[in-house]
């Protein structure tokens, strides 16, 4: 039962405004730096739209859509009133607070420091505020989420947590822990810096704090893709889950590793000694796990369902899959998107590999591939799922909605992969121009001509998915029943203590996170003289 | 017990059987891939910068390692090469890096103010220049040859202008230039 839903909804329209934002954004920059752009007289209005583009898509859309997407799931797995509506307006409305608060330095060119802040560089302090304004908000949703699954366990002795709730908390706690990262950066470290307190700072010991926020973000952006993949696709396509305790152990090692592997951004800095560079190398490794068992147990669910509707033979089952489903598309783009990028992923996490393509553009097209990809196409099958069940109007056009995903997988590939040759060629991230009439850069031209083509592509997309949303708003009334997540082939009656609470997990998760940086941590905080001297930016 | 519920319960067995084979091969990977990382760390010693070093920032122009008349290139008594580097917004100093071919070369680099990094085209020479930190970083070229070596770090406003230049020589040739002593560049060249 969806009984909150203004607010769920509310959550949905902020993200997408934003997301359309920042994609306008984005499809500038790729236009701007290319061949077909003629080069800003300012480069420094670069730096602002970047900033803002990785502020918005990094911190704000994706944590409101795995809020307005968690409380839809509490209500309804739950089958229960949200506990703390009042609470979930505080956060939503701290969320716009520290959105416009972050937004309004960046547009005056005051805070071009990018998402990932990079001090010693420091921008005007409401920047930073702003940003934690955002992160205090989505922590109050933490809370609600373990409020609700605690009252709905009073009320259910034993019984196991439906899956989707299990795996929502287990996100929320993730991004909790995550987040702290980047807070004890801000916190300790930038704001005092930006508010005239100090003048130095360790840069080396700011990338270590950043790098435990940065890898896990990942992580909880993914978190309501894997949910959807596991209890809405199989539903929707008239599937069955193959396994639910393999759902739950894949949920809980995300919980468990991907925290403490995020010092393998950090393999090319000076500040980091091997051995733990290693470690977090063969962490990261561990964290494909969940992903291939993810692969395999959707695969099975997907066969499952191409069975139950008549398909037959080793891979002839394919052709009986429901292709014009919306879900089993985006689905399937999303599943080729997450193989390239993960395969990507894996060279990036490799102790040796990563020195030949660390810093360059095949980065940033390695994540807009895994996130902006395989993630965020299934941010839109989740809202045209729930849309009809939030508006109380039907989606009619499926047509379009299918134009609308298949442009955005080929707006994506058209964009990254060229996106990941230059990368290979050496082209450095995060260039405002590059002189394309020097020799030794000129090769790289086309494949930055057919990047930016590629991100028109994404924008006239992302503009589709908003139309068809708000024209869903003033569709006909139609009943389209209670939400429904899907059910297991074997729907559990019990599960383990271990598969159906948190607690020893998170405790795992806050004991490796000790351990690997635990020590990096200490030891720079502790030795003197690498404290420099911060760098204004904008106060020139 | 029914036929139906015996069925139910044998393709549940099956079902697991299949998922655990399947788990075990991805644990199988996962360990190949750290071992074979470790093995090539620790045999063929090819692994990121294993040692941290510290330095003043706001000191180095003063004394030390990196003062201006100590960066560039230079021949140790052993036939390696030493190069001395530091980034700047929004330069590299020296802007060209003049080094021998196939002759084992240390880099070594710092930043005089934000972070920077150092990536030359068309090899893995790639690391950061975090102030307060040296960098160090192995290589060695077997191609002469001009490479660009642009700032691969966001470093504020003129980072799009920050391109440094490595110029690869043959090795006799180096060997001449750097007869005389002194510290190698190609600025100006």
């Amino acid at each position: 039962m969806l009984v909150n839903r203004k607010l769920i909804l509310a959550h949905f329209w902020l993200a997408f405004a934003v997301f359309g934002f920042a994609l306008t954004l984005g499809a500038w920059q790729m236009f701007i730096r290319s061949p077909i752009g003629t080069w800003l007289s300012n480069p420094e209005l670069y730096y602002r739209s970047l900033t803002a583009h990785g502020t918005v898509m990094g911190y704000v859309f994706p944590t409101l859509v795995a809020m307005g997407f968690g409380y839809a799931i509490s209500e309804s797995a739950l089958e229960q009133r949200l506990v703390g509506v009042r609470w979930a307006w505080t956060g939503f409305w701290l969320i716009v607070a520290g959105s416009i608060m972050a937004l309004i330095p960046i547009a005056l060119g005051r805070a071009s420091v990018l998402y990932t802040f990079y001090p010693p560089l420091i921008g005007n302090v409401f920047y930073y505020l702003g940003v934690v304004l955002v992160v205090v908000g989505s922590w109050i949703w933490v809370a609600l989420m373990s409020v609700n699954l605690r009252v709905w366990r009073k009320a259910h002795p034993g019984a196991p947590v439906p899956l989707a709730m299990f795996a929502n908390v287990a996100g929320s706690y993730l991004w909790a822990w995550t987040a702290v990262g980047a807070a004890l950066e801000l916190l300790l470290q930038i704001i005092p810096v930006a508010a005239g307190l100090k003048a130095t700072i360790d840069a080396g010991l700011a990338r270590i704090f950043f790098s435990w926020t940065l890898h896990a973000i990942v992580y909880f952006w993914l978190m309501p893709t894997y949910i959807a993949y596991y209890t809405i696709v199989p539903r929707a396509i008239g599937g069955r889950v193959y396994s639910d305790s393999m759902a739950r152990i894949s949920f809980i090692l995300f919980l468990v590793v991907a925290m403490p592997i995020g010092m393998h951004h950090t393999f090319a800095d000076p500040m980091v000694g091997a051995g733990f560079k290693f470690i977090h190398s063969a962490f990261t490794a561990l964290v494909a796990l969940p992903t291939l068992l993810t692969v395999f147990t959707i695969c099975a669910s997907v066969e499952i369902a191409a069975r139950l509707r008549g398909g037959r033979g080793m891979f002839g089952w394919i052709k009986a899959l429901p292709w014009d489903n919306p879900m089993m598309l985006a689905l399937a783009f999303s599943f080729v998107m997450l193989g390239f990028g993960g395969a990507g992923g894996l060279i990036n996490m490799s102790y040796q590999l990563d020195a030949s393509i660390h810093n360059t553009q095949w980065i940033t097209g390695h994540f807009h591939l895994i996130f902006g990809g395989a993630i965020v196409i299934m941010y839109f099958a989740i809202a045209y799922d729930l849309w009809p069940h939030l508006t109380g109007r039907e989606l009619i056009d499926l047509r379009l909605i299918r134009t609308q995903l298949w442009l955005w997988f080929i707006g994506m590939i058209v964009t990254t992969f060229p996106w990941h040759w230059v990368g290979i060629l050496g082209m450095p991230r995060r260039m405002a121009y590059f002189d394309f009439g020097d020799p030794a850069i000129a090769p790289q031209a086309l494949s930055v001509t057919f990047s930016a083509i590629g991100g028109f592509i994404l924008l006239a997309s992302g503009i589709m998915f908003i139309v068809i949303l708000a024209r869903g708003m003033r569709a006909p009334l139609a009943d389209a029943g209670p939400y429904r997540f899907a059910l297991a082939v074997h729907q559990p009656a019990t599960v383990p203590v271990a598969l159906n609470t948190h607690a020893l997990w998170v405790a795992l998760m806050i004991a490796l996170t000790l351990t690997n940086y635990g020590y990096p941590i200490l030891n720079l905080a502790l030795s003197s003289g690498t404290s420099v001297p911060a760098v204004y930016v904008g106060a020139q | 017990m029914s036929a139906e519920q015996a069925h139910g319960s044998a393709s549940a067995e099956v079902a697991a059987r299949v998922e655990r084979r399947w788990a075990t091969i991805a644990v199988i990977i996962i360990v190949c891939m750290a071992l074979l990382a470790a093995f090539a760390g620790i045999h063929r010693a090819t692994m990121p910068q294993p040692r941290v070093e510290t330095i003043d920032p706001s000191r180095i122009h003063l004394s030390g390692e990196f003062v201006e008349s100590n960066l560039g290139s230079v021949l140790e008594a052993n036939g390696n090469v030493t190069v001395r580097a530091i980034g700047q917004q929004y330069s590299f100093t020296p802007a060209c890096i003049v080094v021998p071919a196939d002759t084992p070369i240390t880099l070594r680099a710092t930043s005089a103010d934000v972070v920077h990094g150092i990536l030359i085209q068309g090899t893995n020479v790639n690391t950061m220049l975090v102030p307060g930190y040296i960098s160090e970083q192995l290589m060695r070229f077997t191609r002469t040859g001009d490479y660009l070596m642009p700032c691969q770090e966001f470093c504020s406003f003129g980072h799009e202008g920050m391109w440094g230049k490595v110029k690869v020589i043959d090795k006799a040739d180096f060997a001449g230039r750097a007869k005389g002593g002194g510290r190698l560049s190609c600025v100006g060249q």
